[in-house]
């Protein structure tokens, strides 16, 4: 009875809502809303490059053969795993396998760490280089293209804000595992963890459009 | 109507918890419509004295009147930034918005109050990083930014300027999604999307725009900072750049946030109109989808803006007829109201004298936007003050009158005490009469020539410069008049009666203040929101 009432309490659904499944469809609705707002946000970086890709076609061509495919190619893997790692996790969650969904959780920030790592890595080596966006470009190399700098301030600018996303977004995971362990999460209660879920899928889905528009569109 | 009320409970949302610690963390919508109220007034306050500064200016002609040139150029800057971003945007919205949409649709709270009250906070951050760069390094970039100006001077204000806008977006962004998922989800048994208030339909397509627009100001402001900081030259032609893709995106925010504004202040007239006049509105419909539409087309017509700014005829020819389409819906509005008004038992009480000033002041306001949506009269008119004229006559004739209004009318249900009338009558003349002093004149020396944003002019214009400035004192009283009254019907407003305007819509229905969560017992609802007769 008191294990009951305890768990009762622990899922219980806020005051203002009718039920846990009114609840529930309405912060799904409210999720779906803010990923709306993702997409509208990152529409402007990819309006931006449209219009200089289509100026300078060059620069990109020259641009994108300065990045390094393999890594590119090697993050979209890791990526695109840490999307199946995660919509294990939310299965997992939603069906009381609450050890497994840590794990798949605990893989999901692993890929979101790896893909960093790659990242400062490319990183260092384009500052070594001089590729670097705008007025800071020293690259001889590329010293004939004229504004072969714009190719990097998009590099950068695109990169880097989706790059705040996957930190934000591995936070977050941290935020659902630690839920999960504690039993915060479970089948009768699981919106944090399919939100949470839902926001890495769209921080992916942004990378499979960076991916080839960035480095194979030369 | 249905149903509900009973004055007997002597618990409310103001004594149900004491403390100011259960004002900082309240989740409750009404309270935190209230925490707006207070914060957007005090920025309408501090706008308001940069905007008496620049008229006071300008009463005189020669350089060095009042202020310096740059000192001019900074408090043009302030008053915009503060009136659009931190006063007009989130004022109906988030103050009235916020007290009322649940009440009226039936809900307890908004759908994800914890959420209401963090994009209150984000307001406040966003808020003190722009208003840092006032003791920093104050901006004299005009409220819009424009590169290369904003790139290129000096002032690393513009820096905090902008990110503070950048925070304050995203506060607007979660009102507007809090309120998309409200009105979807939380509407009391019975109320379909046919039965719910107007002021609510506009709220409702007021956060369609925020949800939609204010991602794209983000990403502009981000690589406004990006530009500033790294240097990236997407708005730099010295690097390949384009400054007018900076006003393209910039302005796909800004034309339907121009909607932020007005809708709401369309959804209070509704809600007025039908009230005072006794009468149930006429066509409901038409001006529930006219919102919707008037949303729609907003995403549309951004070019008209840019109209010199060297995008090509076509696109200012199609952009200009665009933009004659949102005359349409708006019509559609006025033409509503009027016939709800006819054979109405109509009174004229404060709030109604601010509605009809909105119908007034509005429609001449939209009427001179149809010159300017005329590409080729605009060629003419572009960057005089007739552009300063008509937005202000949308903008204060039209939102701020209807927010004066909305404070008027719903006063007594948001404090449980009485406003006082006379003051309210005597606020609104002042008001109107001060603004037709000080903005008609504009719309003629616009048509005369004279350039917005200047410091100065020449001699010519002086004496309906002087008119203009006289007006804005009789404003600036009228504002006062208003604060006055509301004051005093906090401190000595006797007891309010729970329907004192006899209002039809769900707010009246519950006690004056309403209880905590809004209702005693959630109503049922069984007929529409205007039953009159």
């Amino acid at each position: 009875m008191t294990t009951a009432s305890k768990s009762e309490k622990k899922f219980h659904h806020a005051h203002h809502f009718d039920s846990a499944e009114h609840q529930y469809s309405s912060s799904k609705q409210g999720i779906w809303l803010f990923l709306c707002t993702e997409i509208l946000m990152f529409g402007g970086l990819f309006v931006g490059y449209l219009i200089y890709h289509s100026l300078y076609p060059e620069v990109f061509h020259q641009g994108s053969h300065m990045l390094n495919k393999t890594l590119g190619a090697f993050n979209t893997v890791v990526l695109l795993f840490s999307s199946l790692t995660m919509a294990l996790a939310i299965s997992y969650v939603q069906t009381g396998k609450r050890k497994a969904a840590t794990w798949a959780m605990l893989v999901t920030i692993l890929c979101a760490c790896t893909f960093m790592v790659v990242k400062y890595f490319e990183y260092a080596h384009k500052f070594h280089d001089g590729l670097l966006p705008g007025r800071y470009f020293t690259n001889l190399e590329l010293a004939e293209v004229k504004n072969a700098a714009m190719f990097f301030s998009f590099y950068f600018v695109m990169t880097g804000l989706h790059g705040v996303h996957v930190v934000v977004g591995a936070a977050l995971i941290f935020w659902v595992m630690i839920k999960n362990i504690r039993g915060n999460v479970g089948p009768e209660y699981f919106t944090p963890v399919e939100g949470v879920g839902l926001f890495w899928h769209v921080v992916d889905l942004v990378w499979i459009y960076l991916f080839p528009l960035l480095y194979l569109v030369g | 109507m249905s149903h509900v009320a009973s004055t007997t409970s002597t618990t409310n949302y103001l004594n149900h918890h004491k403390g100011i610690m259960s004002w900082v963390y309240t989740l409750d919508h009404k309270r935190i419509g209230i925490m707006y109220f207070v914060t957007v007034m005090t920025m309408f306050l501090i706008g308001g004295i940069f905007a008496l500064g620049i008229r006071l200016h300008l009463a005189k002609f020669g350089a060095e009147a009042f202020i310096t040139a740059d000192t001019y150029n900074k408090f043009m800057t302030y008053h915009g930034a503060i009136m659009v971003f931190m006063v007009i945007v989130p004022g109906i919205p988030a103050f009235l918005g916020n007290f009322f949409l649940p009440i009226q649709i039936g809900a307890k709270d908004v759908a994800f109050p914890r959420l209401n009250l963090a994009s209150y906070y984000l307001f406040l951050i966003g808020m003190a990083i722009s208003l840092t760069s006032l003791f920093y390094n104050k901006v004299d970039t005009g409220w819009t930014f424009y590169t290369p100006y904003s790139t290129l001077s000096t002032s690393n204000g513009v820096i905090f300027l902008v990110l503070g806008v950048f925070v304050m977006g995203f506060s607007s962004i979660l009102t507007g999604l809090n309120f998309f998922v409200t009105t979807h989800k939380m509407r009391a048994p019975g109320m379909g999307m046919d039965k719910i208030p107007l002021f609510v339909w506009a709220l409702y397509s007021t956060a369609i725009i925020q949800i939609l627009a204010t991602p794209v100001l983000a990403i502009t402001l981000f690589l406004l900072i990006a530009e500033k900081t790294l240097g990236v030259g997407i708005f730099d032609p010295a690097l390949g750049g384009d400054p007018v893709l900076f006003q393209h995106f910039f302005w796909f925010y800004s034309h339907p946030a121009v909607y932020i504004m007005i809708l709401p202040a369309m959804g209070i007239i509704s809600e007025l109109i039908t009230t005072f006049s006794k009468k149930t509105i006429f066509g409901y419909r038409a001006i529930a989808y006219s919102s919707v539409a008037i949303a729609a087309v907003s995403f549309l017509v951004w070019g008209h803006h840019m109209f010199v700014s060297g995008q090509s005829t076509l696109a200012g020819v199609i952009f200009s007829f665009i933009t004659m389409l949102v005359g349409v819906p708006t019509a559609i509005k006025l033409f509503n109201w009027i016939a709800t008004m006819h054979k109405g038992t109509v009174s004229f009480e404060s709030p109604m004298l601010f509605a009809l000033g909105f119908m007034f002041l509005f429609t001449i306001g939209g009427l001179t936007g149809v010159f300017l949506a005329a590409s080729g009269l605009d060629i003419h008119f572009h960057d005089t003050y007739f552009v300063v004229a008509h937005f202000h006559y949308v903008m204060v004739g039209g939102t701020l009158m209807a927010l004066m209004g909305g404070i008027f009318y719903w006063f007594p249900k948001m404090f449980g005490k009485n406003i006082s009338d006379t003051l309210g009558r005597y606020s609104w003349v002042f008001i109107f009469t001060g603004f037709n002093v000080t903005f008609f004149p504009q719309f003629i020396l616009g048509q005369f020539g004279m350039p917005r944003r200047y410091f100065d002019y020449l001699p010519e214009y002086t004496s309906l410069n002087q008119i203009s400035t006289v007006g804005s004192w009789l404003i600036g009283i009228g504002f006062l008049i208003g604060l006055y009254a509301v004051i005093k019907g906090l401190v000595s407003g006797t007891q309010a009666a729970d329907n004192p305007w006899g209002g039809k819509t769900l707010e009246w229905q519950t006690s004056s203040p309403p209880p905590h969560e809004n209702f005693d017992k959630t109503p049922v609802i069984t007929a529409g929101p205007y039953d009159y007769r």
